[in-house]
């Protein structure tokens, strides 16, 4: 169901911020996903142009730390503007 | 070289060691100090179960057989971890709110606590986590037998696998039964055990690291060389099934989320939400962690060893090979870890689902008297739980030894990720999905087992085995599109990407078109409103309603599952709670419902609720539950009046517009008829006016008289013309309320006297007028010419419709302390009723008479009379009319 | 012989204008001022041509017209329309009715006789 009419227009700037983040959050496996996807583009040992193991793994692996280190940003994003808010008013997106 | 005696003797002090952490945790949440127990550390450890000796031995194997495959496996619950948001959050809500026990649980309590569903659920969950018990085995049996030495001459190495595995499960199954069930714990979770398979964590992290640090700063020299090593290797350069790759990462996001061991650490185990974000960072730096020294392992024991060593034992055979027995002995004791902790944990969620969902049902209802008959019944629950234990491990053997014990460890991985994620559907339908339904939910998930027994489990067991050869190669009694690695004739699909595609698509879209064709009982409707909306509304499962129960038969109930003491403390708390000084609390829906879940947590949602059911006497659906039901519909109604509100209001806007149209096409219409009115009222006169005109001055031979005739015909059209105009005028002013009035005081008969003798003058004398002076002289203060004005009127009125043989107009007037009222009574014939509302609009000339005036006179005496304050109005007769003037004695301040 | 012209008119003045000029021009003049029984006066007089007012008391001109045209021994009877009321959709209503000239009042004497020395050559 749509946002109920109680659901204020305008939010402070603080829980404006944790909104923010919170979409951040959501997108963020988004995000992993396209990345750790990309592998299936690239060309495999039968087809032109190669790609070694060692670019591989260091490709994996960083999108693997950012990732982390996205997810504990925003941990520490959300635990600043406050845990009462970790959960919107009303329902779910 | 570690002899097998030292290694078993290394692995009991270990498990001693576990068992000494587990019960000193166990100890202290007793004592209320297991603060650091449940910490979000303790948490993202105990999730490290997902690890299993699949992961410890096995990844490095797979990576041995298919480069960067194995990722995927840790890429799928990294992402579901990492999007806690979506699924974890609520899943975790849930869970909480619901006093969910297992996977089984979560989904029978959806879908309206039905025990079908949770049996369907438990036995699909049996099999499909067997060959995953089955993988643990054969790892631990693996690599004890590369620690009994080479193989000798006949190909046989010292150690039989088959009995080893036979010894390894009975250990397995001791230490799981010693570890989960030594009680019934009162909320279903187990501190010991996560205590426990935290420090397992640790080690299985720690053994591998080590193994990775040693193969790439012991071996190859550092991260450089070895991964100029790798470049070299047979693995060097990046090849990949892309099919696997994306069907792999999502089936071990979806396998994380429903495999029951998964779902126990995850969500029943769970002591605060926020724990799942700290998890949500962490565990994905486990994973991480895990997976890193796979690629280097796999290629530097692919070049170390010789040609035709198992790669899934690498992890073992390198540092033994090198000499390195401590690390190879740490290294065995982190498998065992793996090992160890996946098949308590997975055993005990599943002894709990089948000991709820199967055994106690089937127990209570052969049982005379059901859950009221005597004797502790959690006797019954332990003794179900070990038996489900040893039921599941001994499958899981079975699966071992029918499979040979030679698969490869990940495609038996694999297999199982397939079977537990037909959960999937169900459970993110039940969650998310309103309109979810019980039978949606059971037909998707037996479609979606089927496909994947026939598809993937059955197939395991190697052509001949339990399908027939030929069913590969033409399909099931010459089906051809019915083959299990090529349903509907597609061939060249991956037999794990085929199988997971099919039984995912057909299982979801079986229970997306069930549910939308079938109609959900109010029970199932109300859970799934609790379900989907959990974040609305926290509150509890619906109440019921006692009317039969007696406290005493519930407290001896209770005591049988909770235990007295507790049964008791509970009972004492909850009657203390009503302000009672017994020890029995009065049977509120607030307590049942809250005993209800007391007890779910030992039994099972389903059980528990057909437990009270049962002591209370309520029927499947109460009071309470309709009315809970009711409510959830009156967010509906209360929904679909708003737009019923919205769409009435439109039509009263409509109906608004329709009436301003119509009364706009009328005002257009009265508008035309008026000019048309005016035009004919002018243009008459001045045709006469115009003819005679022509006719003397070109005519001929006219006489004096007709000239005369036609010339006075001429003065008497233009005096018409000159009447009409001044009439229109006066109206127009009138209308527009720029008439200013000349207010004076006088006597009103003087005002009819002049009246009647200005009218008569005019007409033909025929009309005779009387006056009924009994009401005395009267004075009136007002616009003493207007209302004059008025009178003129209607006597000129009277004196031209007035048909009477005897026309006669009496004219008396009354007074009160308000009001004067002048009345003008006829002797004609009576307007019509239905032109009497019409006689004061402009035109208005009801029968048509001489057509000297132009039907303008009681428009104006109308407006004349709201000008001064009054009114006029005709009053109906039986014979003839009366027009009333009624005249306020003091001039009001109208007009302005 | 003398044509005969039947007004059917309630304007007294009108009536007399009309009569004066259809007279001098030779022409035997009638004179009917009342709508509802206007249809059997014309029958009755047989007129050659019928000069018709718009508006008359019980029946409107247009439906004295519309009577007419019914009418089988009456149909092509010449009807010349006299209106004050001037406008236009009263023209197509007459002309719809089946009326052979329409004229607006006020009208010169002169327009109105050609028109009923046309409507009854014709």
């Amino acid at each position: 169901m749509a946002r109920g009419p109680s659901s204020p227009v305008f939010l402070e700037r603080r829980s404006y911020r944790r909104r923010r983040l919170q979409d951040a959050q959501r997108l963020l496996p988004v995000l992993g996903m396209l990345l750790w996807m990309v592998p299936v583009l690239w060309p495999t040992r039968n087809e032109t142009g190669h790609i070694t193991m060692s670019a591989a793994i260091y490709y994996v692996f960083g999108v693997w730390c950012l990732l982390i280190g996205l997810s504990f940003g925003l941990w520490r994003g959300l635990k600043r503007k406050g845990d009462e808010g970790t959960e919107p008013p009303a329902g779910d997106p | 070289m570690a002899s097998l005696n030292l290694l078993v003797g290394v692995s009991l002090v270990y498990v001693a060691f576990l068992f000494a952490v587990a019960f000193a945790a166990e100890r202290a949440a007793v004592r209320g100090r297991s603060g650091w127990l449940r910490t979000p550390l303790v948490y993202t450890l105990s999730l490290s179960i997902y690890c299993t000796a699949w992961t410890f031995y096995g990844a490095v194997g797979y990576a041995a057989r298919s480069g960067m495959e194995y990722v995927t496996i840790y890429l799928g619950p990294s992402l579901v971890m990492i999007g806690w948001w979506w699924v974890l959050r609520k899943l975790v809500r849930i869970g909480r709110s619901q006093r969910v026990t297992s996977v089984a649980d979560l989904i029978s309590a959806r879908y309206g606590k039905s025990n079908t569903l949770a049996i369907v659920v438990t036995l699909m969950a049996v099999v499909g986590v067997t060959p995953y018990i089955a993988l643990q085995l054969q790892s631990v049996t693996l690599a004890l037998s590369i620690f009994s030495g080479p193989p000798d001459a006949e190909g046989l190495n010292g150690l039989n696998p088959l009995s080893a595995g036979f010894w390894v499960a009975g250990g397995l199954a001791v230490f799981t039964v010693l570890f989960g069930t030594r009680n019934l714990n009162a909320n279903e979770r187990h501190d010991g055990v996560v205590i426990a398979i935290a420090v397992e964590a640790v080690v299985k992290l720690v053994a591998l690291m080590a193994v990775g640090i040693f193969v790439v700063w012991g071996i190859a020299g550092g991260i450089g060389p070895m991964m100029e090593r790798i470049d070299a290797s047979a693995l060097g350069t990046w090849e990949l099934d892309r099919s696997r790759w994306a069907a792999l990462t999502v089936l071990s996001a979806a396998a994380f989320l429903c495999l029951p061991r998964m779902f126990q650490v995850l969500v029943v185990e769970n002591d605060d939400e926020r724990h799942v974000q700290i998890a949500s960072w962490a565990f994905p730096v486990y994973l991480m962690l895990m997976s890193l020294f796979v690629v280097p392992i796999a290629v530097v024991g692919l070049n170390l060893l010789p040609a035709g060593s198992n790669p899934d034992l690498f992890v073992v055979s390198i540092p033994l090979a090198q000499g390195q027995t401590g690390l190879a002995v740490l290294s065995f004791l982190g498998g065992f870890s793996s090992a160890t902790s996946m098949v308590i944990v997975a055993t005990l969620a599943l002894s709990t689902m089948v000991s709820n969902h199967v055994v106690m049902p089937i127990y209570l209802s052969l049982k005379p008297g059901g859950a009221s008959m005597s004797g502790d019944v959690r006797n019954v629950i332990l003794l179900a739980r070990r038996l489900s234990i040893l039921l599941i491990i001994a499958l899981g053997y079975v699966y071992y030894v029918l499979s040979g014990g030679s698969g490869a460890l990940a495609a038996i991985g694999l297999i199982s990720f397939a079977g537990v994620a037909q959960f999937l559907p169900a459970m993110l339908g039940g969650i998310f999905w309103r309109g979810a339904t019980r039978m949606g939910a059971l037909s998707g998930l037996c479609l979606g087992f089927a496909i994947w027994v026939y598809a993937s489990l059955l197939p395991s067991f190697g052509q001949d085995a339990v399908l027939p050869a030929s069913f590969f190669d033409v399909g099931p009694f010459g089906i051809n599109w019915l083959r299990p690695y090529a349903f509907f004739g597609i061939d060249g699909m991956d037999p794990t990407v085929h199988a997971v595609f099919w039984s995912l698509l057909l299982n979801t879209g079986v229970f997306i078109v069930v549910s939308l064709l079938t109609f959900p009982k109010p029970l199932e409707r109300l859970q799934g409103a609790q379900f989907v909306n959990v974040f609305d509304h926290s509150g509890q499962a619906r109440g019921w309603h006692a009317s039969v129960a007696a406290s005493e038969d519930l407290m001896i109930m209770a005591q049988r599952i909770l235990g007295a003491s507790e049964a008791q403390a509970l009972f004492r708390a909850a009657a203390r709670a009503q302000g009672m000084t017994g020890h029995l609390p009065e049977p509120t829906p607030a307590f049942l419902e809250r005993l209800e879940r007391e007890l779910s947590a030992s039994v099972g949602t389903a059980t528990a609720h057909a437990m009270v059911s049962q002591m209370v006497g309520a029927a499947s659906v109460s009071v309470e539950d309709l009315l809970a039901v009711a409510d959830e519909s009156a967010q509906m109604l209360e929904y679909s009046s708003q737009l019923e509100a919205k769409s009435a209001e439109l039509s009263r806007t409509a109906g608004q517009l329709r009436e301003a149209n119509e009364k706009l096409t009328q005002l257009s219409v009265q508008k035309d008829a008026f000019l048309g009115q005016i035009s004919h009222e002018l243009r008459t006169p001045m045709t006469s006016i115009r003819a005679f005109s022509e006719i003397m001055r070109d005519a001929e031979g006219l006489s004096v008289a007709e000239k005369t005739k036609y010339a006075s015909i001429i003065h008497v059209e233009a005096i018409r013309l000159t009447r009409l105009l001044d009439d229109l005028l006066d109206l127009s002013v009138l209308e527009n309320g720029q008439v200013s009035l000349n207010s004076a005081t006088g006597p009103l008969d003087a005002v009819l006297d002049h009246a009647v003798i200005t009218a008569q003058a005019s007409g033909d004398g025929r009309l005779r007028v009387t006056r009924d002076t009994a009401a005395g002289d009267t004075m009136v203060t007002t616009d003493l010419d207007r209302l004059g004005q008025v009178f003129i009127n209607l006597i000129t009125n009277a004196q031209k419709y007035c048909r009477a043989a005897a026309p006669h107009l009496e004219i008396s007037v009354h007074a009160d302390a308000e009001r004067l009222a002048v009345e003008f009574r006829d002797n004609g014939t009576p307007i019509p009723d239905a032109a009497r509302a019409l006689i004061f609009e402009k035109f208005a000339r009801v029968a048509e008479g001489d057509g000297s005036g132009a039907g303008l006179g009681l428009a104006i005496c109308r407006e004349i009379m709201a000008r001064l304050g009054g009114d006029i109005t005709h009053v109906p007769q039986a014979a003839g009319n009366v027009f009333v003037v009624q005249i306020p004695r003091r001039q009001m301040s109208a007009g302005q | 012989m003398d044509k005969h012209v039947l007004l059917v008119e309630d304007e007294v003045n009108i009536i007399e204008a009309m009569r004066f000029l259809l007279t001098r021009d030779g022409w035997k003049v009638g004179t009917h001022s009342d709508g509802a029984t206007a249809v059997s006066a014309i029958r009755d007089a047989r007129p050659d041509l019928v000069v018709l007012d718009y508006m008359l008391p019980g029946k409107s001109g247009i439906e004295i017209l519309t009577e007419l045209r019914a009418l089988p021994d009456l149909a092509g009877l010449p009807v010349l329309m006299l209106t004050a009321r001037g406008q236009s959709r009263d023209r197509e209503l007459a002309e719809r009715a089946g009326v052979n000239r329409f004229m607006t009042k006020p009208f010169s004497n002169s327009e109105v006789l050609n028109a009923v020395r046309d409507l009854v050559r014709v």
